[in-house]
């Protein structure tokens, strides 16, 4: 796909994030958001996937390590052709297969159930030495958040990765800035990011994690990277496309009432509608 | 007569990977520095590149068991009962149970028997903690016999188990010719006064309880349950109908584990006066296996002395 039909893609992708989390009433925008231009590139560009036949053995993997902002993942599932975007309708709703958080068993395309954060990295180490193991040649991708960096865990998976070389593992860290409680600095500070996962052994490559330009830079640097897994730190803005949602934290897990579903989509639609004239 | 052959759980464990992994190229062995402890050192020294070693951070462990169960691959993930149920309690809930991986949990130095490492490492609480999670089986063998087989049981079965071993060396009471099918409860010595329910290294204990009412005049039925999850419902009911009171004995917490399984199942089929002989809801302590055992009423003489004094 060329950078324009990628970057439309992408504002589709957030219309579902706005279409599944309007209709639950609640869910995570922010963080959709933020990585939506993440999840596009990943399932419309980067990874060898196929929507007709999920579970082949031989696919890339990717694990939402930050499961909450399952309404942009739901979204580029459903727009990549897992299942179909009407259903993002349903997200969070009693007896819906798009349950809050990704569910392996019950979600086609969905690689790894998540929503403990910290824990998705860990089973995406697995399915990397899992590679290795096999002599398969997949790769695994993973995708946390900045502030699911506090959890302990992660670092004993990078550890691990590190240590095992692992170098069919690509982690993204959506680094929005922003968590529940504050900024992440205010929080309980994660930085500097890069040197630390540098200190764990890990290919570190700083990006723009809302350019489709710098995107394929990156995933194309981290493929090329031999002998260590890469690490993209993914600068983003979290609530990325929606006006009032840009940069705020009060939009990391709460749904827009009706009118604010109105003002997102028309910024959506102005948005796709530049991209078109471009 | 013969000499009773004794060998710890963890020794069967060891040995049974071996085995297996023998039989099956994707059986792969993961620990947390702890290999020489759990005994999969054995399974190490025959298959190196089939053993993992996660160093010291069991959640990660049981992640990365996760994900390599996604590939194809059998992991049975080995820790010390404390790490493997009771540190990574979230892990195993959410990486393995609610997907239901088909990850085998092999959890070493359960119980008070581990001794005199003390209440630090005395996990009494890990069967509560792992037979609440939906899907999972808990299996707590009762000698190395039982042992093996329930490792063996554990590789066929499809989705998450959690086998339990203890520290100690305990006799082999079973023959070599044992039948262990996972859910189903062994009559030892069929009685008509009363039942007591037992599991793990306490079996060999109550089957000495035993003969010791036999002397006293009570004809006890003695029941050996392996499974803790899913529980011979069946045959737990049939006692409570068949001999009116039941006593259960565990090497764990009474809240929790095996008698709290029992007090389930009869309750609400066939109510009758239970007795839970365990750790009272107290933590352990130091000392050596054998006296914490004595000490906490978990020998022959002590569940003896429990049934008659409350039967």
């Amino acid at each position: 796909m060329t950078f324009n039909e990628l970057e439309k893609m992408a504002v589709e992708v957030r219309k579902g994030v706005i279409e599944g989390t309007f209709n639950a009433k609640c869910g995570h925008p922010g963080g959709s958001l933020s990585a939506s231009d993440i999840y596009t590139y990943l399932y419309f560009e980067e990874m060898n996937v196929d929507p007709k036949d999920p579970k082949n053995e031989n696919r890339d993997r990717f694990v939402l390590s930050k499961g909450h902002t399952a309404p942009g993942y739901y979204s580029v599932l459903a727009n990549r052709g897992f299942f179909p975007v009407e259903d993002l309708k349903t997200l969070r709703h009693t007896g819906s297969y798009l349950q809050g958080h990704p569910d392996m068993k019950h979600i086609p395309g969905v690689d790894m159930s998540s929503g403990s954060l910290g824990q998705g990295l860990s089973a995406a180490v697995g399915m990397a030495l899992g590679a290795k193991l096999n002599k398969k040649d997949y790769r695994v991708y993973v995708l946390c958040g900045d502030g699911e960096l506090e959890e302990g865990q992660i670092w004993e998976a990078s550890m691990f990765a590190g240590h095992r070389k692992l170098d069919n593992l690509c982690v993204i860290v959506d680094n929005n800035g922003l968590q529940i409680d504050g900024s992440i600095d205010e929080v309980c500070s994660p930085n500097p990011i890069d040197k630390k996962f540098e200190a764990f052994n890990f290919h570190v490559i700083p990006v723009d994690g809302n350019s489709m330009e710098d995107l394929k830079r990156a995933f194309d640097e981290a493929r090329a990277t031999k002998g260590k897994p890469s690490l993209i730190l993914a600068k983003t803005t979290k609530g990325k496309g929606v006006s009032y949602m840009e940069n705020s934290v009060e939009w990391h897990g709460k749904a827009p009432n009706k009118e604010e579903y109105d003002i997102a989509m028309e910024d959506l639609r102005k948005a796709g509608e530049a991209l078109c004239q471009k | 007569m013969s000499e009773v052959v004794k060998i710890a759980t963890r020794d069967a464990y060891g040995k049974a990977l071996v085995e297996l992994g023998k039989l099956h190229d994707n059986l792969y062995v993961l620990d947390a520095d702890l290999a020489a402890a759990t005994k999969t050192v054995t399974f190490k020294k025959e298959f190196p590149e089939r053993h993992i070693d996660c160093g010291i951070a069991e959640n990660n462990m049981m992640g990365i068991a996760a994900g390599l169960s996604t590939c194809g691959i059998v992991p049975f993930a080995s820790s010390f009962a404390m790490f493997a149920a009771g540190r990574s309690y979230e892990q195993v809930r959410n990486s393995i149970g609610y997907p239901q991986m088909n990850v085998k949990i092999g959890a070493t130095h359960a119980g008070i028997s581990v001794g005199e490492d003390g209440a630090s490492h005395q996990c009494n609480e890990d069967i509560a903690l792992m037979r609440e999670i939906p899907g999972m089986v808990v299996i707590n063998p009762s000698d190395g016999i039982e042992a093996r087989a329930a490792v063996f049981a554990a590789y066929e079965h499809q989705g998450p188990v959690y086998l339990r071993f203890g520290r100690l060396a305990i006799p082999n009471f079973h023959d070599e010719n044992y039948k262990f099918e996972i859910g189903k409860g062994e009559v030892l010595r069929d009685g008509k006064d009363l039942t007591i329910i037992a599991t793990g290294l306490c079996v060999a204990e109550t089957l000495k309880a035993y003969d010791m009412l036999k002397e006293k005049g009570v004809d006890a039925r003695i029941i050996n349950i392996h499974t803790i999850k899913p529980i011979d419902r069946e045959l737990v009911v049939k006692a409570a109908k068949e001999t009116g009171r039941i006593f259960t004995v565990e090497e764990h917490s009474v809240i929790g584990g095996l008698g709290s399984a029992v007090l389930e199942a009869i309750s609400e089929e066939c109510p009758v006066k239970v007795t839970r002989i365990g750790i009272q809801d107290v933590f352990g302590e130091s000392g050596p296996a054998l006296e914490l055992i004595h000490k906490y009423g978990l020998d022959g003489e002590g569940i003896c002395k429990t049934v008659l004094e409350k039967k």
